[in-house]
């Protein structure tokens, strides 16, 4: 997993609440068995005129002028702006490998699904969570300013808006130590080999019908 | 102090604790289908990695499988190496059983634990799907994960967790007629929200709950994730008991004996206290249709579309005019007056045999009605598909006009062949109605099992109440 510090990046704005992961990312290409390559198909049903299929050259498919990723204004985009509940549903963890793989290393929502937000910490994607208040402050800037850019620092937890303001959140240490140094959890839960098995052996003795 | 039933199964298995509450907690049984597996075992491979211990998966492919014609194998060439890439895996790291496409015993990862008696009582059980939540029916901690997370499990028999706040939703009192397991998650949805349950555990009690099935636990469970929750379950009975009693992965003799008395135990103690508590009568739930794009957007069947004009909420104003928009639906409509075109009975919501019961209870002796293009029964296992047929339901659907298919979950996600056209209607059993969901453009309207069939009767929606 890449490491995350500091980001500074260009702002996509996506203004409606309870973004699904079947919509960020749809299931026909959850046939894939690899973790890369969903980037062309991210919101795909929105993003393009036609229905998309696993396969398909992308750069040929007509693009919905309408969708807001595919302004040129926000092409590069790092950051996701969205609302609340984004990314509610399916566990699929295509969702956030779309997202990284699209170029988003961040989103700015109100509140997320859980699994998604486990998701997207396991791939260097920073979910952050801010008030609703803030947000529609970022929405306007966003809309009023070309460019738009915001700057992430996760060490100091703060999202840094141009204009010079500082909007602190919240993070785990855990989660943040994990990202900040990229490390793979599964290498650090190993530490605790010893203690997976003591404690599997106490629970084999007291409940062997759990390990027939 | 009273202990939840959450803070009971929560304790048991935290093998260590960072200084944040992020803790390791052990997982007793893991659930493994073909869309979110490749790339953990994959990843496994990669780093020189074995799985922790083998014994505690149970595998079969579900999503990609076709319903028909399966002596034709998967047709699509993209889905077949999806699930012959489960079935090298499995075969080069074992497990516990694997169900594979076409064995008798195959069907929804979330059918066949608890059917095989693979998910019990206080057991921790992950798969690499959100509806993993039904499991907690039987007193379990039931979590969807996702791949990195499976690969996780994989690889140290441990998922990171922090501490769940605790709901009780609790619903009093006799159901009506004609109303659900179904209707009650509906209804609970559109009491909470679906981001309700966000960050939450939460456990169904009361006694319209203690009074349902496994089958109804299991649709209330299953749909908890649809509320926002990180896992939904109802304490250990009689009933649970019951139906475990017998089951392949189920103990035996003296092992049955010492895990009943565990599993006993498996309550929320006199007085436990909640972060949250959600009363709902069930004599006020009525069968329930949603009506637009997010599960939360749901009425009764007597009542109407609603009007986003009357909403104050600018951003649920915009969401429900975009739903409407999709939907193809105008405001004020009555629910009854909307028409169908397909009909899917299944999905790990209701696919199970008292689901399939309660449908052909509707529908013996009737036809479906004309405007129908296609109405289907997907089973939710193969064994549940045999003791359908031993009761004749399959013939029942047959003489209506239904489509009697092989398991798997087909078109509640249309991965497979199953699915809507732009601009089709479906009355289904599944679990979301997403845009897209049963297929791009297509429409979705979730109800009950009873409510489907009746729907597939009238050609529309309409009260199944009147039908019993």
């Amino acid at each position: 997993m890449d490491k995350f510090v500091r980001l500074q990046g260009l702002v996509a704005p996506l203004d409606r609440a309870n973004v699904d992961t079947d919509a960020i990312i749809p299931k026909q290409f959850l046939k894939s068995i690899k973790r890369s390559g969903f980037g062309p198909n991210l919101f795909d049903a929105w993003r393009y005129l036609d229905v998309g299929e696993p396969g398909m050259d992308n750069s040929k498919r007509s693009l919905n002028p309408d969708f807001v990723l595919n302004q040129p204004r926000y092409q590069g985009a790092q950051i996701l702006l969205a609302r609340k509940n984004f990314g509610c549903g399916s566990s699929r963890e295509h969702a956030p490998w779309a997202l990284l793989d699209f170029g988003f290393r961040a989103v700015l929502a109100e509140s997320y699904a859980d699994i998604f937000f486990n998701n997207c910490f396991k791939n260097g994607v920073l979910p952050i969570v801010l008030p609703a208040a803030e947000l529609d402050e970022l929405f306007a800037q966003v809309a009023a300013t070309p460019g738009y850019k915001l700057t992430i620092d996760l060490e100091r937890q703060l999202v840094l808006r141009p204009d010079g303001k500082a909007l602190p959140f919240a993070v785990d240490g855990f989660r943040k130590e994990c990202l900040v140094n990229g490390w793979d959890d599964i290498g650090l839960t190993l530490r605790h080999a010893e203690k997976i098995r003591a404690y599997e052996d106490k629970r084999r003795a007291e409940q062997p019908w759990l390990f027939a | 102090m009273p202990q939840t039933l959450y803070e009971k199964l929560w304790q048991s298995h935290v093998v260590h604790e960072e200084a944040d509450g992020t803790a390791l907690i052990y997982i007793d049984r893991h659930l493994v289908h073909e869309v979110t597996s490749p790339q953990a075992f994959e990843g496994l491979k990669l780093a020189g990695r074995k799985p922790w211990r083998v014994s505690s998966i149970v595998a079969t492919a579900d999503h990609n499988t076709p319903t028909n014609f399966w002596e034709r194998g998967i047709e699509d060439p993209i889905s077949r190496l999806q699930v012959e890439t489960l079935d090298a895996n499995i075969k080069e790291v074992g497990a516990l059983a694997y169900f594979a496409f076409r064995d008798p015993r195959q069907g929804i990862v979330h059918v066949i634990g608890p059917e095989s008696g693979a998910t019990l009582p206080g057991m921790t059980v992950v798969c690499g799907d959100s509806h993993t939540s039904t499991h907690g029916a039987f007193g379990c901690l039931a979590i969807g994960i996702g791949t990195s997370e499976v690969e996780h499990v994989l690889a140290t028999q441990c998922l990171l967790q922090k501490r769940s706040k605790t709901m009780l939703v609790r619903v009093e009192g006799p159901l009506g007629k004609g109303v659900t397991a179904k209707d009650i998650a509906l209804a609970v949805i559109a009491r909470i929200g679906t981001a309700g349950g966000t960050g939450s555990a939460i456990e169904f009690g009361g006694s319209t709950i203690r009074a349902l099935s496994m089958e109804g636990r299991m649709t209330l469970c299953n749909m908890a994730i649809e509320a926002g929750a990180r896992m939904g379950f109802v304490a250990v009975d009689d009933i649970t008991i019951n139906y475990l009693k017998g089951r392949p992965f189920a103990p035996k003799a003296e092992l049955w004996d010492a895990a009943m008395a565990s599993w006993r135990t498996l309550k929320s103690d006199e007085g436990a206290s909640f972060d949250r508590v959600v009363e709902l009568r069930a004599a006020d739930i009525q069968p329930q249709v949603t009506w637009g794009t997010s599960p939360e957007m749901v009425v009764a069947i007597g009542g109407r579309v609603p009007d986003p004009a009357a909403e104050k909420d600018a951003s649920r104003r915009e969401g429900m005019e975009r739903a409407l928009k999709y939907m193809g639906l105008a405001a004020n409509t009555p629910i009854k007056d909307i028409a169908v075109d397909k009909i899917f009975i299944g999905s790990c919501t209701n696919s199970r045999i008292e689901d399939l019961r309660a449908a052909a209870k509707v529908v013996k002796g009737r036809k479906v009605a004309g405007n129908i293009k296609l109405a289907l029964v997907v089973p939710g296992s193969g064994l549940i598909k045999r003791q359908a047929e031993s009761e004749g339901l399959d013939k029942i659907f047959v003489a209506a006009g239904f489509e009697w298919r092989e398991p798997g979950c087909s078109m509640c996600l249309a991965m497979n062949a199953d699915r809507l056209e732009a601009g089709e209607r479906c009355a289904s059993t599944s679990n979301r109605n997403f845009e897209g969901r049963q297929g791009a453009g297509g429409r979705t309207h979730l109800v009950s099992p009873e409510m489907a069939a009746a729907a597939a009767l009238a050609g529309h929606f309409s009260d199944v109440r009147d039908l019993l």
